[in-house]
């Protein structure tokens, strides 16, 4: 007997002697979400209080990103060819930004741009979806990873972001920069992926 | 009288590595509570759903397994199924051979500590390495995790350091952030050598299809961003049956594994990339690992495959915080170790017997637990089943019974030990010469006697009927 005929096989056996299976409870979305989150909020202005509660970075101006990057240090980078054209007039000519990802040299870049699907007003978390990221790497590998986020995508909770899963084969939600505390406990940011997460709020 | 094996071991516990465990899990308990209970009016109401969803889950899995593996094909995943660890491994080894890959990036995953996967895989000439921070650390020390969200809680940073050093990655530095970024430094090289990326799974929605991986590092990201096929190995019990419960088991899982409102990073993954994305795997596997789990679901004990692995009873449990998670001898610890290690074992549960008994029955495990499992309950019908399959460890640490039951059954016997037990508040109980009693008095201290008080009472009670009381 193959390995799935048996197991499907000893847990038929072993739920055989029920007589009455546990039924499946419906339950009212509104009962997971936040204190914070009810009533009538602005989606950005939530969306950047909670975002900011993880240590996350929420921006509104391409200047204001430019400026941000200059204090980091921040002069090469990555940028979704897509997005380039209308960033490129905000970046002065200090700054080196390809829009192609090279895997060889990740270590190369000290930020990646690239688009969000959305954002989780909710949690301040942004919505990454393989259909309009141009490089999971570009996003995750550079020190800075900035999300260009447009204020329409917003989903003001998480219930509602979880509706909008849809068919992508790959959605990640980013909420703050990585971290550990797996040293006694103490907070680390910037572990395996970004250790400044940036949404830039571009209409 | 044999003391049992976890206190033998939590007696013999470094005083430091004592320390370690007990100051982090407290503060986890402490500030898991708050956050669950600032962020919702009706925390306790989440629990229970969320145990019901599981429950359901449970006792339908004959009909969600067929389930899940449609809507996996249909997302492009290939499905295997594997009995036992060694299918499980085994399955692993095939899927590399296939294509020819020797290097694996593996990210934290329960369900392989069970298989001892990572052992297997470098006997077999498969390079293989953990990218977690905590089971790095693990691995390279040859250690063993001791918690389940936090594996190196009984560490403390001159250990982490000097292994550090020891294996080349920089001169003695404890500074975590130093260590951090030494680490960052030399994975992210790893990720991109490797062929193949190896996760767990949190959740498996039914009528999706979706896995779901939760982390705050980002490691599972980075395996999944740079390599080209995907292995996730799952246990049977982690289906979830529609993607909207996602919302209310995504909520209770950070909050009450590490008191956030989301983990980091929440992976939503529907088989391979899609031709228009550069990165990530071409071929996705799932293997649905049953290893024990049917034995569990046969048991009276079935309630244990709701758990998801949050960690929360190990964090508020009095025993686990003073033996630490080496101290259960197996991959799962503390409250939810006691009920499933055991069980898991199979024909070996008469050697993992006693770990039931490593409870105080408080409650608190229940109490915080967020998919309300009643594992009092549980360690119970343990107990019991230690007991009626004569399991010699199970007795151990219990302190006989015997003369107990001969002085409560003869009424003169009682009164005169009842005042006897005087003694014992003058007499230190290391010096009492009876073996079993010491064995039970080293760990533990006596509350001043107060027998005899009851009979005393009831000689000198009034005696008068009660005025009836006049209604209104
Ligand atoms: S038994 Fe409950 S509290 Fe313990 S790890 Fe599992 S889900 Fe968490």
């Amino acid at each position: 007997m193959n390995d799935r005929d048996s197991i499907l096989g000893r847990v038929r056996a072993a739920l055989a002697p029920l007589k009455v299976r546990a039924p499946l409870p419906d339950w009212e979305r509104e009962i997971v979400i936040m204190r914070e989150a009810r009533g009538n909020v602005d989606a950005w202005t939530l969306f950047a209080t909670r975002m900011k509660a993880v240590n996350g970075t929420p921006l509104d101006t391409a200047p204001a990103l430019v400026a941000l990057l200059e204090k980091e240090n921040a002069f090469v980078g990555y940028c979704d060819p897509a997005l380039w054209p209308k960033l490129k007039p905000s970046f002065p000519a200090t700054f080196t930004v390809e829009t192609t990802f090279d895997r060889t040299r990740v270590d190369h870049y000290a930020f990646g741009i690239t688009r969000a699907a959305a954002g989780i007003a909710e949690t301040g978390t942004l919505v990454l979806k393989d259909a309009s990221t141009s490089s999971r790497l570009a996003a995750l590998a550079p020190w800075i990873h900035v999300a260009v986020l447009a204020r329409d995508t917003l989903f003001h909770d998480l219930p509602e972001a979880v509706d909008a899963l849809g068919e992508d084969a790959n959605v990640i939600w980013c909420t703050g920069p990585s971290k550990t505390a797996d040293v006694e406990g103490i907070l680390i940011e910037g572990v395996h992926g970004p250790g400044l997460q940036v949404a830039l709020l571009l209409d | 009288m044999a003391r049992q094996l976890i206190d033998q071991f939590a007696a013999q516990l470094p005083e430091d590595r004592r320390a370690s465990v007990y100051g982090g899990s407290k503060v986890g308990h402490e500030k898991r509570t708050k956050v669950l209970f600032d962020h919702f009016p009706d925390a306790d109401r989440l629990r229970e759903l969320a145990g019901e969803i599981k429950q359901h889950v449970v006792e339908n899995l004959d009909t969600y397994l067929p389930k899940i593996e449609a809507s996996l094909i249909a997302a492009g995943v290939k499905v295997h199924w594997a009995a036992t660890a060694e299918a499980a491994n085994k399955a692993v080894l095939d899927i590399m051979r296939a294509r020819g890959a020797t290097r694996m990036v593996k990210s934290k995953t329960m369900v392989s500590e069970e298989t001892h996967l990572a052992d297997y895989l470098q006997q077999n000439g498969i390079d293989c390495l953990e990218t977690d921070l905590g089971e790095f650390i693990v691995q390279i020390d040859g250690d063993h995790p001791s918690h389940i969200v936090k594996p190196i809680i009984h560490k403390n940073r001159r250990e982490i350091a000097q292994s550090f050093e020891r294996h080349g990655l920089g001169a003695y530095d404890d500074d975590p952030q130093t260590i951090t970024r030494r680490a960052r430094r030399f994975l992210r090289k790893k990720y991109l050598e490797a062929d193949v990326a190896l996760t767990g799974g949190n959740f498996l929605v039914a009528e999706s299809g979706r896995l779901v991986l939760v982390t705050n590092e980002g490691n599972s990201r980075f395996c999944l961003a740079a390599t080209k096929t995907h292995i996730a190995m799952v246990g049977i019990e982690k289906i979830l049956p529609r993607d909207r419960d996602l919302a209310l088991l995504l909520n209770l899982l950070a909050r009450s594994a590490t008191a956030q409102q989301l983990t980091v990073y929440t992976e939503f993954i529907k088989g391979p990339r899609s031709s228009t994305q550069p990165d990530g795997p071409e071929e996705m596997h799932v293997i649905l690992v049953d290893n024990g789990r049917t034995d569990v679901l046969e048991s009276d004990c079935r309630e244990i495959l709701r758990c998801i692995r949050c960690g929360a009873c190990l964090n508020v449990c009095p025993i686990y915080r003073q033996a630490s998670g080496h101290a259960y001898r197996s991959v799962y610890p503390g409250p939810v170790g006691a009920v499933l290690s055991p069980l898991l074992a199979g024909k070996k549960f008469p050697e993992l017997a006693d770990l039931p008994k490593a409870s105080s029955l408080c409650g608190a495990c229940n109490e915080v637990c967020p998919v309300n499992i009643p594992i009092p309950d549980l360690l119970l019908r343990l107990r019991n089943k230690g007991k009626e399959e004569g399991a010699k460890i199970a007795s151990a640490g219990t302190p006989p019974m015997g003369g107990w039951a001969v002085l409560a059954t003869q009424p003169m016997l009682w009164k005169t030990a009842m005042m006897g037990g005087k003694i014992l508040d003058v007499l230190p109980e290391k010096f009492v010469p009876v073996p079993a009693f010491r064995a039970w008095t080293d760990q533990r201290t006596l509350p001043g006697w107060r027998g005899g008080v009851f009979r005393k009472w009831m000689r000198t009670r009034e005696t008068k009927p009660r005025q009836p009381t006049v209604g209104p």
